[in-house]
């Protein structure tokens, strides 16, 4: 790493660090109901939704209401995207004539999109109409993050609230979240971005003439659209001149700043925030990397500030931070070295394939580990061509269950689980009845908490070995060997925790992970945020224990480093032997340094 | 039941309001203050007539042109259409012939020594507009042959086209290449 590097790295924790306590102090006025500075245009209009829609805002919800509104909910949105996705051919804008989406595709898009994961098994801009991209996925970034963000709170007032059952109302979590943070912060990065170069506009796409001609061999059709092979069974192709080239327009930045923002993560474009349309310069790139993590990192505060001790925020923050940096540390590291095959080549620098020379090496590593920590899942390299040790990093942080900051909501309620965990671990330790946050832990948290972390894993281990003895999973892989396990591994991790990158030569796009997927995302999604919202409801009912010389201090550096142990601990009983096949011993075959 | 109504109802605002309202406001906002940027900071010819977008790479693969990094576009290098990475693995070895036939390419221009590894290395997107300066100082004896250019006079518009870190610490300097070829082809 050069100085400049060390520079953008420090800036961008400060930065971070800078703005989580006034985001976090802001979001807890806006889920505690009070007046915020926006509250003076936005108030009136969360009344008039609330009237139009019939909600009434101070209707408390049990935990079984509270998770049967977000399922159904979210049941609607599914409909509502898959019928749009079907029938794109049918609606407005749509000057590319693009066809509808097959129905495996329009399955697994719908829900990959409904569970904030943004899986993409299409590329952005031959498959999606303007309307889609615009209308069906921009405001499932935003509810579906709103959603995350709403079981969270019903989590936290879980822990503040004492003998009672009431957790809140959904739809006014759900509507405020959506109002009062993500709707003016993605307006404001939005016109930001466009300032820098990311497009903004619904116009037909435009044709331009190349100053040098190219030419490429496109393979021969026969009449049902399948290669044409000569008597050797080599493909035919015919030798084609391109002297203009097509460059893609649309609604670009409002996209790319709720994508970000909301750790969705799915492309307007197939190279995603790669593209130079959405990512055009390193200052775009920064602000895009805080974006990712500007929620969850804030959540943390808000954590702190409404369960009345803000310490208990910033402990979680600190082992969120502190993994992040080691996860960056070792990316770097394994990308500066290079690739040692290609050195061999007469090559020098960097491990530069997948990756754009604007960001540099250090903004391509942050935004790797930025968005696979949180589950925004949104690339600005290609995950698939980094160096084994650097695609374990990524690999790993998906893996771990999404909890370095995590989704917005999603990531702060999993390592709540976890910190569950510890408390629980450590309490039979020392011979105590496990509290936290002056609640006792009993049977009922413990295995909600086991179904949040377990979940996930247990379908990716599933799902992978199952796709290991299915030929036509096996035949998606773009790469032979050690590195075609990690592909397969890395594309059911990302969707069982809803992060949506890929080692992205994986053709996903088969019945085989179009189907797969939509299990592991539904189960990814749904399983850990209803047990949470059971473990809200049971919390809730209990009484307060109030701190005695028996209670583990859960906001001291020691139970800040029992939780990292705890998250590395089942993460690497849990998947180290699927790594040591699949990075490691393609790593070990690279025979690098 | 009765939270069947406004779950249709809120999905039907929040479709109204997040992809109706705010992406109609961003693009009225972005016509009104940066129109350039909106419509794709499209570079025009003397004529006015668009020839390409300053932030979306062309293909180049004649010697009187600096050449951008491989790409691996659908299609072809360098399609806007196609955008998007090789995903190579890097063990994989189709992947590293690959790498090993640009070097060749690069050899038989007279490059010696060491190769930078963005010139034999794909970008993300595939339309990668940029290279570092290295990569295009590389370039400048091909360049000046094949013009009848000192290398002088291509050293300093090459040094003059070098784009340093964004605010003095973000990302790395570089050389956007449609740009100087645009250059190029002016100054002839």
């Amino acid at each position: 790493m050069n100085a400049s590097e060390y520079l953008e790295t420090i800036i961008f924790f400060l930065v971070l660090l800078a703005v989580t306590k006034p985001m976090g102090f802001y979001m807890a006025h806006v889920y505690q109901g009070e007046r915020t500075v926006l509250s003076f245009v936005l108030a009136p209009c969360e009344k008039v939704i609330y009237r139009i829609s019939g909600v009434t805002p101070e209707d408390e919800m049990d935990w079984k209401r509270y998770a049967l509104s977000m399922v159904l909910f979210n049941l609607v949105l599914f409909g509502g995207l898959f019928t749009l996705l079907m029938t794109q051919h049918l609606l407005p804008l749509n000057p590319q004539k693009v066809p509808p989406f097959t129905w495996q595709l329009a399955l697994n898009t719908a829900v990959s999109f409904v569970t904030n994961t943004n899986w993409q098994a299409y590329a952005g801009e031959q498959a999606a109409s303007y309307f889609t991209q615009m209308v069906g996925l921009a405001v499932h970034n935003f509810v579906s993050a709103a959603t995350g963000m709403a079981i969270l709170i019903a989590l936290i007032r879980g822990f503040i609230r004492r003998k009672t059952s009431d957790l809140g109302n959904f739809w006014v979590d759900m509507t405020r979240g959506t109002l009062y943070i993500l709707l003016p912060i993605s307006l404001i990065a939005a016109i930001f971005l466009v300032s820098q170069g990311v497009i903004q506009n619904v116009g037909a796409y435009k044709t331009v003439p190349l100053i040098q001609s190219t030419n490429y061999d496109k393979p021969k059709l026969d009449g049902n659209g399948a290669p044409l092979k000569d008597a050797k069974g080599t493909p035919v192709t015919e030798n084609v001149l391109v002297t203009e080239v097509t460059i893609p327009m649309g609604p670009v930045a409002s996209q790319e700043a709720i994508k970000e923002l909301g750790t969705n993560g799915g492309g307007f474009f197939n190279a995603n925030s790669a593209h130079p349309y959405e990512n055009p310069t390193p200052l775009t790139n920064f602000v895009e990397i805080l974006l990712i993590l500007l929620i969850p990192a804030g959540l943390t505060s808000t954590f702190g500030v409404m369960v009345g001790n803000t310490r208990q925020g910033w402990g979680m923050l600190a082992a969120m931070l502190f993994l992040l940096v080691l996860a960056f540390g070792a990316l770097q590291w394994a990308e500066s070295a290079g690739n040692p095959l290609v050195a061999k080549l007469g090559v020098t620098g960097v491990n530069r394939e997948g990756k754009d020379i604007r960001f540099g090496l250090a903004g391509s590593s942050l935004f790797t580990v930025g968005t696979t920590g949180t589950s925004c899942g949104a690339i600005n390299t290609m995950h698939d061509s980094l160096t084994p040790l650097g695609g374990m990093v990524p690999l790993s942080l998906i893996l771990t269950g999404e909890v370095v900051f995590g989704g917005v909501g999603s990531g702060l309620y999993t390592m709540l689980a976890f910190a569950v965990i510890a408390v629980f671990v450590s309490g039979l330790m020392i011979g105590r009845t496990p509290e936290y946050l002056g609640k006792k832990v009993e049977v009922r948290e413990m295995w909600m908490s086991i179904l949040v972390i377990l979940t996930a894993g247990v379908t990716v281990l599933v799902l992978s070995s199952i796709a290991m003895i299915t030929p036509a999973a096996v035949a998606s892989m773009a790469n032979p060997g050690a590195h075609g396990l990690s592909e397969v591994l890395y594309a059911i991790a990302s969707m069982a925790n809803n992060n949506g990158s890929a080692f992205a030569g994986l053709n996903a796009n088969v019945n085989f992970y179009n189907l797969s997927g939509f299990l592991a995302m539904t189960l990814g999604r749904y399983v850990p945020a209803v047990a949470i919202l059971a473990m809200a409801g049971s919390l809730a009912e209990k009484k307060y224990v109030p701190p005695s010389l028996g209670t583990l201090p859960t906001d001291r550096a020691p139970f800040v480093i029992w939780l990292v142990l705890v998250i590395v601990i089942i993460g690497a009983l849990t998947f180290f032997p699927a790594l040591a096949l699949g990075p490691i011993v393609e790593h070990l075959t690279m025979g690098g340094n | 039941m009765k939270d069947i109504k406004p779950a249709i109802l809120l999905f039907v605002i929040f479709t109204i309001i997040c992809g109706g309202i705010y992406p109609a406001v961003v693009t009225g906002v972005a016509y009104a203050l940066f129109p350039h940027q909106a419509m794709g900071s499209l570079l025009a010819d003397k004529n006015g007539k668009e020839i390409g977008s300053s932030l979306i790479g062309q293909p180049f693969a004649d010697a009187k042109y600096f050449w951008p990094r491989p790409s691996a576009a659908s299609d072809f290098g360098y399609n806007a259409m196609g955008s998007g990475g090789s995903n190579s693995g890097p063990t994989n070895p189709d992947y590293l012939k690959t790498v090993g036939d640009r070097v060749k390419v690069l050899r038989d221009t007279g490059v010696t020594g060491k190769v930078p590894a963005d010139l034999v290395q794909a970008s993300a997107s595939g339309l990668d507009p940029h290279i570092t300066p290295e990569s295009a100082r590389l370039q400048i004896p091909r360049v000046a042959k094949a013009r009848g250019l000192s290398e002088e006079s291509l050293l300093k518009l090459v040094t003059h086209s070098i784009e340093p870190r964004q605010l003095g610490f973000l990302g790395e300097p570089r050389v956007n290449v449609l740009e100087l070829n645009i250059k190029l082809d002016g100054a002839r």
